[in-house]
């Protein structure tokens, strides 16, 4: 018997059990564990303040997902002993392994930052919306919003979803002006990088719809600390910005097993061959999804990009055989723009996202970093996708590596 | 490749004006770089600078402010003092190393 052994069932973890469950023969026991059964749709998140989606929306069994011959065990990961193949749970048991995968993704921390979590105007005037929670409670502070100063604000990179924050302030934006107090709100997207977006023409396409919409910028703010008092946030190089509702992206970082096993960089991110995801530590772990240190996006997409190309690597792995694949780091997401749009953007480790068409050159019928309709009727068909397609593991109609077919190259 | 001379040393950089080649760059070079953008070295400014430079030697990429923090044990305000603006793009240039890509 051959021991397979899943760290976390989120996104990555879900779709490697079922894909696995069907490629390896019954002589392979396959073990997931997860600390609750509440499998999360976390792009959805993004719409329970509007109050477009409810909280009980996002949320179902994991074990729904999960295919019949995998053992899901329900509790808290306590450490990796790598050394030892042996993982320690928190509720005292010990699972040994031959094979670990571990996609056990990133949290937001808003202990890291002072004035944050302990701070006194923590959820009642600064939320997150990376939570169920967090967004729960955003949807009532911007229902009870009569005016004033909102800020989105990005504490560090990286985070999971990097446009989410974008998506955010668009959104938000719109709101307001489907309440009629537009007029009344003013908003400032703050930020520590110096644009819109980490990739230059994503980031002067952003930008330019901001300056559109009347929503200001604040770049190279990278946030110290918020005083409570003053209702302020207050930047590493002394500036200041008021606000009336602070809607912050805490710092995310890996899992606290993760530090306390010695997996992960200072971030707490497991540090993997970019190419095939193997751990640069130990030869028998993967890291899948958003708990790997790869230089993409942290998103659901690339898990599901990273998986497709993962598995036949493992088959070949686990026969001692060369890993026939190579990860691009492929990226595609769409971006809510407001006003019933959305913009697409695709790219990889070495190519930034550029203008153009997806996923047919010249025909789309996706536009590239083009504001569409049928660009934000994606993202909402999406959540079905989501359920019935990439969880369970089936293929779906978009390619693994990215193409530059249809792509503008500018310089 | 684009290469670029200052005080008669040659070294190989990229569109941004990084260094491509870490072994091209010497104290001498990283001093009459940071003359360039206003900041006079002294003891205080190298210390992040040397930690960048062995940091990145073993590991293979830029350390972000982070990490400068969180394993150099420098307090980010006052690199924010030390280099002000954008300390973690600075001190890249002027340690030769390639621009952080901590921003994915
Ligand atoms: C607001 C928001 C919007 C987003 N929008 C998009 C989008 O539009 N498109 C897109 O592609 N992506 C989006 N994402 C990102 C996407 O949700 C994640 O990238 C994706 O879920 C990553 O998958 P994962 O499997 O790595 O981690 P996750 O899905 O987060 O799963 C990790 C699992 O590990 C478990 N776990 C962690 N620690 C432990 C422990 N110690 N013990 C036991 N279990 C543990 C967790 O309970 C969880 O189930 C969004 C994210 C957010 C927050």
């Amino acid at each position: 018997m051959r021991r397979l052994l899943i760290l976390g069932a989120g996104t990555a973890g879900t779709m490697l059990a079922n894909i696995l469950r069907r490629e390896l023969s019954a002589d392979w026991a396959i073990t997931v564990v997860d600390k609750d059964n509440d499998h999360q749709y976390q792009p959805g998140y993004l719409f329970i303040p509007f109050g477009t989606y409810t909280p009980e929306r996002v949320v179902k069994p994991r074990t729904r997902y999960l295919p019949k011959g995998v053992d899901f065990v329900q509790t808290g990961i306590r450490k990796v002993r790598a050394a030892d193949n042996e993982v320690d749970l928190e509720d005292g048991r010990t699972l040994p392994y031959d094979w670990l995968l571990i996609a056990t993704g990133t949290r937001p921390r808003p202990d890291l930052t002072p004035g944050m979590a302990d701070g006194s105007l923590w959820y009642k005037k600064v939320f997150d919306f990376y939570t169920l929670e967090g967004s729960s409670k955003l949807h009532d502070a911007l229902e009870a919003f009569e005016g004033g100063k909102i800020l989105v604000q990005l504490t560090d990179m990286p985070i999971k979803c990097p446009v989410a924050p974008l998506e955010f302030v668009f959104l938000v934006e719109d709101y307001f002006r489907t309440r009629r107090i537009r007029h009344k709100v003013d908003i400032t997207y703050v930020t520590p990088l110096d644009g819109a977006f980490t990739k230059p023409v994503a980031s002067r396409e952003l930008g330019n719809l901001m300056t559109d919409r009347s929503i200001r910028l604040a770049s190279d703010f990278a946030l110290e600390h918020i005083d409570n008092e003053r209702q302020m946030i207050v930047s590493y190089d002394g500036r200041e910005l008021p606000f009336d509702l602070l809607v912050t992206i805490p710092l995310n970082t890996g899992q606290q097993y993760v530090f306390d096993s010695g997996l992960g960089d200072e971030n707490g991110f497991i540090p993997v061959d970019k190419q095939t995801l193997r751990s640069t530590q130990y030869d028998n772990i993967f890291v899948l999804g958003d708990a790997s240190n790869i230089p993409t996006s942290k998103a659901g997409a690339v898990a599901h990009f990273g998986v497709e190309t993962f598995v036949p690597n493992f088959l070949a792995a686990v026969e001692g055989k060369p890993m026939p694949n190579k990860f691009d780091g492929h990226a595609n997401c769409f971006v809510e723009s407001g006003r019933g749009q959305a913009l697409l953007l695709d790219f990889n480790y070495d190519t930034q996202p550029l203008t153009g068409t997806f996923p047919l050159p010249g025909i789309g019928p996706m536009k590239l970093l083009g504001r569409s309709r049928i660009n934000h009727m994606g993202k909402l068909a999406f959540e079905q996708l989501y359920w019935r397609m990439l969880l369970p593991g089936h293929k779906l109609p978009v390619p693994t590596l990215m193409s530059m077919a249809g792509k503008h190259e500018e310089n | 490749m684009p290469t670029n001379t200052l005080n008669e040393r040659t070294f190989h950089v990229n569109d941004e004006g990084f260094f491509t080649n870490r072994d091209e760059w010497s104290e001498e070079l990283g001093a009459d770089l940071a003359a360039l953008i206003d900041i006079e070295m002294d003891e205080e400014h190298w210390g992040p600078i040397r930690f960048m430079r062995e940091d990145s030697a073993k590991s293979g990429v830029t350390p972000t402010l982070r990490r400068l923090q969180t394993v150099g044990g420098f307090d980010i305000k006052e690199l924010y003092r030390l280099y002000p603006g954008k300390p973690a793009k600075k001190m890249a240039w002027i340690a030769g190393l390639p621009k952080p890509v901590g921003c994915v």
